[in-house]
């Protein structure tokens, strides 16, 4: 039995240990904002924290998640200045990866207050967006670490 | 051809509203799929296929196209609320399902505000008319002194009344339609939302929060989970199968074989062996341990190495068909003078959309009921009508978002396998496909050769121009051993904008190996590479500045005749949207201006590069600044966009698609390439089928719109053709290296 806590609730599992992350946040709890990109982590579509910071679900067996602290977007307090900043910049063209970039964007920002545009692409590059938001990723970052200070 | 289908916007508006339908009657879409805590709509009084406003004046506006990262649901919707005088804070837009009713629902070819946008206005005015008279016969007054003056309700100016759209909306469903003709159009100063900086994408609170609805995100109650091992090699089959193993995984319930399809492949199933289990993940684990024996086929002896010397080899000799032919380019070149000829490769490209492919079916009772990312739902219902023998009214395609398209999903063949195998198991079925064979199993961009040739004056300026292309064309998708792309060549081969005295354009034959679908601009990609990167090559050979060059090969300003070409404008009235060589050079000037093009020094190792190309009506240049660094990386500091796609509704949004055109053609121009060996895809994830990443992507786009009141045209597609000529053409004024083969990063610049 692995226990753990996804946004705030205790959760138990008793199946398959190996089980990713991203299929019991999606296929057994229903919380789908965040995506299956590819599987292999090289996308970040499936970002969520363990313990405040980002992680690749799909790749994230849930015996690795024993006692853990999951935070998915689905727990993230509306709005948070991320996605404020996303709001106004007008982020967005499909969506798909952009739970995953905001997840991405939170965990940055709590470790790096004022990130360098060097900063940003450290962290975001594992990111992929094929609709190529990345400028506005960029600027939206920026404008949030700003309201945030 | 999918590609430039076109709707008569006339005929479609008197069968939808003349006739008065009732449509809206009851929620188009169930509430379980969508977030349960929006109230149920309310019964809507105002009878019309496209809109219905409910006693507590919430407007309801139905998107017919679909929504896969280029704005049409919101597009659509706000040009009829514009005309309507609605407040776009009391809209609801709902998703409409696949129906011949709406005419083409097809999100594709850049080409949905194009096809409604008179439509949405028409249908919007009609409706404000219909609330205007209900109001006046309400006060008894005439109608002429009544309006719409502010958003949401309609006054009467000379006694200061005004009634809300709510309150008329019953009164104003009793009455007739309006005529066309008695329709008063809003002037563009009156407009509120059309061309404003600060409309917002319907669906952005719920992109970020997690609660947008992707075709990866629907559910069915009591459906099965299916993951399913296609063919290696396109058109396998099955010669033995052992699932002993497969079955032991928990979770997997049962494997079920789809068979191979009939040819053409069309959007049929393309065969296999599915695992059906509780959950995704079980059933991919259950597909690792399914043993087959494959039976490859035809195609087992496809090898991109050897089929790209064929190409070529094709391109070099005359015989293909010709699509354009001005003067006598043969009699020009016998003359003798400077010949320069030049030949380009572009590779098969992956759609690779960030969602992968994915669907919901539900067959029963000889109906079927779907939920996709679809960009074309009435084909998902011609598919399965198709595939199951039902008919196409008995399917219901919902329209999720789409995490991504660019082609990939007008192609309903995931759709069909849930259908069979939802038929077989006699239970909603959900197929997921995995990032492996998105990449694995894609209807691919073509990949294509093309021969340049031309003959070039004492001034530099070519006297005749030569060109020839060779690609497998989206046609044997249809076609059963189709060679010829006739229908493609609308797409930057019969339309070459350059003022030409000899100058002839050919297509000759390829057979396909893999399933050849169009991707985001489709053949634009290759042609506008190889036509922009040899005219910047002529350029340099003159010893002329690029721009200079560019602006004397398009020559005077004129609207091009293409009497006897294959060009067809996109389906488009040549009256409606001329190829206006004045709209093009307006772009490349202001690229140029604002790239600082002749003024800024250029240090070592940078360069700028430019191209302009009209693609799906709408007129692009593109100036790209690159920096290859001592290791030979490219790295790209600016882009500068000048576009011209007529009127725009959503500024800001067209904004993003030419700046995320630049990060799109960064990726083919740089990364992107799918190879083949024995018939086998070699690429099959991000790892080694590469696309552009933060770090490697523009840094700074700069897009400019240009300021147009002509009719509308394309958005989505047409910023990525220009891009990856002008990044080639950057590359060599940076190096000195004329590249001719994309993707970039197989060549060693240093």
């Amino acid at each position: 039995m692995i226990r753990f806590k996804v946004n705030g609730k205790e959760k138990t599992f008793d199946g398959d240990p190996e089980m990713p992350l991203l299929w019991y946040l999606r296929d057994v709890l229903g919380l789908t904002g965040t995506k299956f990109g590819c599987g292999v982590s090289m996308c970040g579509a499936c970002t969520v924290h363990k313990d405040g910071e980002a992680i690749r679900s799909c790749t994230t067996a849930l015996k690795d998640v024993s006692g853990a602290e999951i935070t998915t977007i689905e727990g993230i307090a509306v709005m948070h200045p991320v996605q404020k900043a996303w709001m106004e910049i007008k982020v967005p063209q499909c969506g798909y990866c952009q739970t995953g970039q905001i997840m991405q964007a939170i965990s940055l920002l709590k470790d790096n207050k004022h990130p360098s545009d060097e900063d940003i692409n450290n962290a975001m590059t594992g990111n992929l967006c094929r609709c190529g938001t990345y400028q506005r990723i960029r600027a939206a970052i920026h404008q949030a670490a700003k309201e945030m200070a | 051809m999918k590609i430039i289908e076109n709707v008569s916007r006339r005929g479609f508006l008197q069968g939808a509203l003349a006739s008065g339908v009732f449509v809206l009657g009851a929620r188009l879409v169930p509430d379980a799929l969508w977030a349960a805590d929006e109230p149920a709509a309310p019964a809507p009084l105002l009878p019309s296929l496209w809109m219905a406003i409910a006693a507590d004046g919430t407007v309801t506006i139905v998107a017919h196209r679909s929504e896969m990262g280029c704005g049409s649901r919101t597009a659509l919707p706000l040009v009829l609320a514009d005309e309507l005088g609605a407040d776009w804070k009391r809209v609801k837009i709902e998703q409409a399902l696949g129906d011949p009713k709406y005419g083409g629902q097809d999100t594709d070819g850049s080409h949905s505000v194009r096809d409604s946008f008179d439509l949405m206005r028409e249908t919007g005015a009609a409706a404000k008319l219909m609330l205007i008279r209900a109001a006046a016969v309400k006060w008894g007054v005439p109608e002429n002194e009544c309006g719409v003056s502010e958003p949401h309700f309609v006054t009467h100016k000379a006694s200061g009344r005004r009634v809300g759209f709510g309150e008329l909306a019953e009164a104003a469903a009793g009455l007739p339609v309006p005529k066309r003709e008695d329709l008063k159009l809003n002037p563009r100063s009156a407009w509120r939302y059309i061309g404003k900086d600060n409309n917002v994408l319907y669906d952005l609170p719920d992109m970020l929060t997690g609660k947008a609805v992707f075709g990866m995100d629907a559910k069915m109650d009591g459906m099965a989970y299916a993951s399913i091992e296609h063919p290696p090699v396109l058109g396998g089959t099955i010669k033995s199968l052992d699932d002993k193993e497969a079955l032991k995984v928990a979770g997997v319930k049962q494997t079920v074989t789809i068979d191979t399809f009939k040819p053409p492949h069309m959007f049929q199933p393309l065969g296999g062996v599915a695992v059906i289990a509780d959950n995704t993940w079980a059933a991919f684990q259950g597909r690792k341990k399914l043993k087959i024996d494959w039976e490859h086929g035809p195609h087992a002896a496809y090898n991109s190495d050897q089929y790209r010397k064929t190409l070529a080899e094709t391109a070099r000799k005359p015989g293909g068909h010709v699509v354009r032919s001005i003067g006598d380019v043969d009699a020009e070149f016998v003359k003798g003078g400077k010949i320069i000829e030049a030949e380009y490769y572009a590779p098969h490209l992956a759609h690779a959309s960030m969602e992968p492919p994915v669907a919901v079916v539900d067959v029963r009772d000889g109906k079927a009921t779907c939920w996709a990312p679809t960009q074309n739902p009435q084909e998902v219902q011609n598919t399965l009508s198709s595939v199951l023998g039902i008919k196409k009214e008995d399917v219901a395609c919902h329209v999720t978002l789409l995490g991504g398209g660019f082609g990939r999903k007008s192609k309903p063949d995931q759709v069909a396998e849930a259908a069979v195998l939802s038929k077989k198991l006699g239970k909603p079925v959900k197929v997921v496909w995995t990032r492996e064979d998105d990449i694995r199993c894609d209807f691919y961009h073509s990949v294509a050769a093309m021969y340049m040739k031309a003959a070039v004056g004492e001034n530099g300026m070519p006297t005749a121009w030569l060109q020839r292309s060779v690609f497998p064309p989206i046609d044997s998708t249809f076609t059963a051993g189709a060679q010829y792309g006739d229908g493609e060549m609308d797409l930057g081969w019969a339309d070459v904008p350059f003022d030409l005295p000899n100058h002839r354009a050919e297509n000759g034959p390829a057979d396909f190996h893999v399933r050849i679908g169009w991707l985001r601009s489709v053949d634009n990609i290759y042609h506008a590479f190889a036509m922009h990167s040899f005219a910047d090559e002529l350029a340099h050979n003159a010893g002329k500045d690029s721009v200079e060059y560019l602006l004397a090969l398009i020559g005077p300003d004129r609207k091009i005749d293409f009497t006897g070409s294959k060009f067809t404008n996109y389906g488009a009235s040549f009256d409606q949207y001329p190829y206006d060589t004045a709209r093009l050079k307006r772009v490349v000037q202001m690229a140029a201006e604002k790239a600082g093009w002749g003024k800024r020094k250029m240090g070592k190792g940078r360069g700028l590069g430019i191209a302009a190309h009209r693609s799906f009506l709408t007129y692009v240049a593109t100036v790209v600044e690159v920096e290859v660094d001592g290791k030979g990386q490219v790295g790209i500091p600016s882009v500068w966009t000048a576009v011209d796609a007529g009127t725009v509704v959503s500024p800001d949004n067209v904004r993003n698609q030419f700046e995320g055109a630049a990060v799109f053609g960064t990726s083919l121009a740089l990364f992107s390439e799918i190879t083949a060996t024995n018939g086998v895809i070699n690429q099959n994830n991000f790892g080694n089928y590469r696309l552009t990443r933060m770090n490697r992507a523009p840094k700074h786009v700069d897009v400019q719109i240009v300021d147009s009141e002509a009719p509308p045209a394309g958005a989505g597609e047409p910023g990525v053709p220009p891009f990856a000529p002008a990044l080639f053409n950057a590359v060599f004024a940076a190096t000195g290296k004329r590249v001719r083969e994309m993707p970039l990063a197989k060549t060693k610049l240093v």
